[in-house]
């Protein structure tokens, strides 16, 4: 055997393109589809299966769907009636706030987002005057909302759908979070009275199912306040879920409290920093700033949950979707009105997740794996 | 902790009473109790007015007058109109313990499932299991509980009910219809062979294992339990020559007649726990195990262990270790959903005792707090059991 005669020096040698089959689309799809005769029919099965789920999935909610029409004898094609969402669209968004009045959800609902942004993302321009705005927000929210002072007072009960679905979401998050640190740091405390009140409430809480507090905020509420003061449904709904999410809140936040190293409380200690400052100033702002995404997943879990005011006898999305499926005109169609709902949830919930899971990549900057 | 010596020993200098860390803490605890203990005062007293304005009842009295509701689903124990509130308390606790029960088995076999197949190298089968888990988890369960149901009555009417099985199961829109089995003369055998299959099954375990680590001989444990376990019964069935008959349902009139109906309510309550539960459940197995390190597969694998070997003698009793916790968390909380009963009306404790009983007594302090009470027990039960699992489990560290 000859040596072949080298044509490039030492190192100098061009880098080849893999062989054909070993990069690029073709080896992708042979390393990820059809890497052995098990994968392949795996494959195979589930490219089948997917087909004719989604095919029926896209007859039923478009191509067989019909989206123009007055009743529901207009529904001949086979699929879905999306006409019945259409005709409620509105009592879906506001429920039964007075039609002359949208304006104010919709001028509300702009001012979360400009004062949701803030608090989500850090590298906003002037983002400390904007977080002042998030702080007064809560109130104008109220004042829009309810009205009196100059606008036409509109009562809780005329509150519903995806307005109601979002009062009590974002009520329940910002009344859990100073519960939650309170509870928290509550449980870790050393005096031991302060410590068992805090375990008992915490563990009281995560212990019975969500409907049970909501059924004591309605039943049992109206019975503990003296004559003359009564609360509203709404307002009994949202210390039900408060109560629940604060539970919740004040484990999440414990976990961030135990993962401050312990030199950071000495730290403070050996500054003379009072036990308030200590918190407020060392340990508070690193332990939430680990929680962020833990904090994001519970306000998930509390968004969805929120859909068990209906249950009480409140508006929000699926008690308006129960109202619509009740209604002769359009009898049977409880699919279509659940199905849009439920998109109009996993939107929101996965845009959530994913804001959650941005979040953790951004903090986590440490070691990664 | 430091703190307190620190301030303790500023407190000792004595300039003021408050700043002893001692008592100070006691002063806060004290003005913690007078605090509660005025603001429970308070609510006993407007409870007190309030109950004798209504003129509600109290006491635990009205749980042995009759109910005078019936309630559809009690598979468990006889009910009718003239049973007590006590009884009710009884049947939805038992369907409360039901759904939940099934569900947790339901959902832990889906999860591990999933949780398995997300991890697929195919690319195919792990997006789509992906993008089912994410949907099932960002939609709220009380709406999979009534689009569940809303399908389940979808179903055709008892006329044009489908039939499965060449006619012994049936399936409308009043439930799905199975066979009722009457087991005769001699059946009781069968459960009797099946105890001594499973004690003699975990005694073969306990010698195998003790022979393994006298001798190092292996002997085929798992097989022998399966052909055991399922031999046995089979064996008694046969010897006492078949005693099971079926009754099989018929339509008479309007309705089915005989069978055992498994109603719509509960069926598509366990349907939306389990797949629910078992989204969550996907996402903590394969949590669990990726956070088994490559190398520990690797050092399996250049040990000669057999891919399975690798998975269940290496993989899967680490990956436990992490997934136990949150698998136990998943588990109260299906037990905490299954309460969601209430939107389709499946008669659990929250549905009957909760609802219609509070509702007719107008006892709502009882009934609520008899109910959590319940929930309480439940949870505490199966963290308990969950947490001796997680310590026979978890490292033993020197």
């Amino acid at each position: 055997m000859s040596v072949t005669e080298q044509q490039h020096a030492p190192g100098e040698h061009p880098d080849l393109p893999p062989p054909l089959g070993e990069a690029g689309v073709i080896a992708w799809f042979k390393k990820r589809l059809f890497s052995s005769v098990g994968n392949t029919i795996l494959t195979l099965i589930t490219a089948f299966f997917l087909y004719h789920v989604l095919s029926a999935i896209i007859f039923w909610a478009v191509t067989g769907a019909t989206f123009t029409g007055e009743t529901k004898a207009d529904c001949d094609l086979g699929g879905a009636c999306w006409l019945v969402i259409g005709d409620r669209f509105h009592q879906f968004m506001y429920g039964f706030y007075p039609i002359d009045q949208y304006w104010r959800p919709n001028l509300t609902f702009i001012l979360m987002v400009v004062a949701i942004m803030p608090v989500l993302f850090d590298n906003i321009p002037h983002r400390g005057k904007f977080l002042l705005f998030s702080a007064v927000f809560p109130f104008i929210a109220f004042y829009l909302l309810s009205g009196g002072w100059g606008l036409e007072t509109v009562d809780t009960d005329q509150w519903g759908g995806l307005l109601l679905t979002l009062v009590l979401g974002v009520t329940g998050i910002v009344a859990s979070l100073p519960i939650g640190i309170v509870l928290a740091l509550g449980r870790r405390s050393n005096m031991p009275i302060v410590r068992t009140l805090c375990v008992c409430f915490i563990e009281f809480i995560r212990g019975v199912p969500l409907i049970t507090i909501l059924f004591m905020a309605s039943n049992m509420l109206p019975l503990f306040l003296p004559d003359g003061v009564n609360f509203d449904k709404l307002l009994r709904a949202l210390i039900g879920v408060a109560l629940f999410s604060s539970a919740y809140m004040a484990e999440v936040i414990r976990g961030g409290l135990q993962a401050i190293p312990k030199g950071q409380y000495e730290g403070a200690d050996a500054m003379g920093l009072s036990y308030w400052q200590s918190m407020r100033l060392i340990i508070l702002p690193q332990a939430l700033r680990i929680v962020i995404p833990g904090i994001v997943n519970t306000f998930i879990g509390l968004y969805k949950d929120t859909t068990l005011v209906s249950i009480i006898g409140l508006f929000d999305l699926i008690g308006i979707g129960l109202v619509a499926v009740a209604d002769v005109k359009w009898r049977g169609l409880a699919p279509e009105t659940y199905a849009f709902i439920a998109l109009l949830f996993f939107i929101s919930c996965f845009a959530m997740s994913r804001y959650s899971l941005w979040l953790e990549n951004k903090l986590h900057t440490g070691h990664k794996r | 902790m430091s703190a307190e010596t620190a301030q303790n020993a500023r407190g000792s200098g004595g300039a003021s009473l408050f700043s002893d860390q001692r008592f100070r803490s006691l002063f806060f605890q004290a003005l913690v109790i007078g605090l509660l203990g005025a603001f429970l005062v308070f609510i006993v007293f407007n409870t007190a007015h309030n109950i004798e304005k209504r003129g509600i009842q109290t006491g635990f009295a009205f749980l042995d007058t009759a109910a005078g509701y019936d309630i559809a689903i009690s598979p468990f124990m006889e009910y009718t109109a003239t049973h007590t509130h006590g009884r009710v308390f009884l049947v939805g606790l038992l369907n409360t313990l039901m759904v939940s029960f099934l569900g947790i088995i339901a959902a832990t076999f889906l999860g591990v499932f999933l949780g398995v197949l997300r991890l697929s190298p195919n690319w195919l089968v792990s997006r789509v299991v992906y993008w089912y888990v994410e949907f099932t988890r960002n939609v709220p369960l009380l709406l999979q509980i009534l689009l569940w149901y809303a399908i389940f009555l979808g179903l055709p009417a008892v006329k044009q009910s489908i039939s499965l099985f060449n006619d012994t199961v049936i399936l409308n829109k009043r439930g799905l219809i199975v066979p009722e089995p009457l087991p005769g003369d001699g059946f009781m055998l069968v459960p009797i062979a099946l105890a001594i299959a499973v004690v003699a099954s975990i005694f073969f375990a306990r010698w195998a294992r003790k022979t393994q680590a006298a001798t190092g001989k292996i002997y085929p444990v798992f097989m022998t339990n399966t052909a055991l376990i399922i031999g046995l019964p089979l064996l008694a069935f046969a010897v006492t020559g078949f005693p099971l008959d079926f009754a099989y349902a018929e339509l008479k009139g309007f309705n089915f007649k005989g069978g055992v109906v498994i109603k719509p309510e509960f069926t598509a309550l366990w349907f939306a726990l389990s797949l629910y539960t078992a989204a969550f459940i996907s996402e903590t197995v394969r949590a669990g195990i990726q956070s088994v390190s490559h190398g520990q597969t690797e050092a399996s694998e250049a040990l000669g262990l057999r891919p399975s070997w690798t998975m269940r003698l290496i993989v899967l009793p680490q990956a436990l270790r992490v997934i136990i916790p949150p698998m136990t968390s998943q588990y109260l909380n299906l037990t905490k959903n299954s309460s969601l009963a209430v939107a389709i009306g499946y008669p659990d404790i929250v549905q009957s005792f909760g609802g219609v009983t509070l509702n007719q007594t107008g006892q709502a302090i009882e009934v609520i707090f008899i109910t959590m009470l319940v929930y309480l027990t439940i949870s505490l039960l199966i963290s308990a059991f969950m947490n001796w699992y997680n310590n026979r489990v978890s490292l033993v560290e020197r």
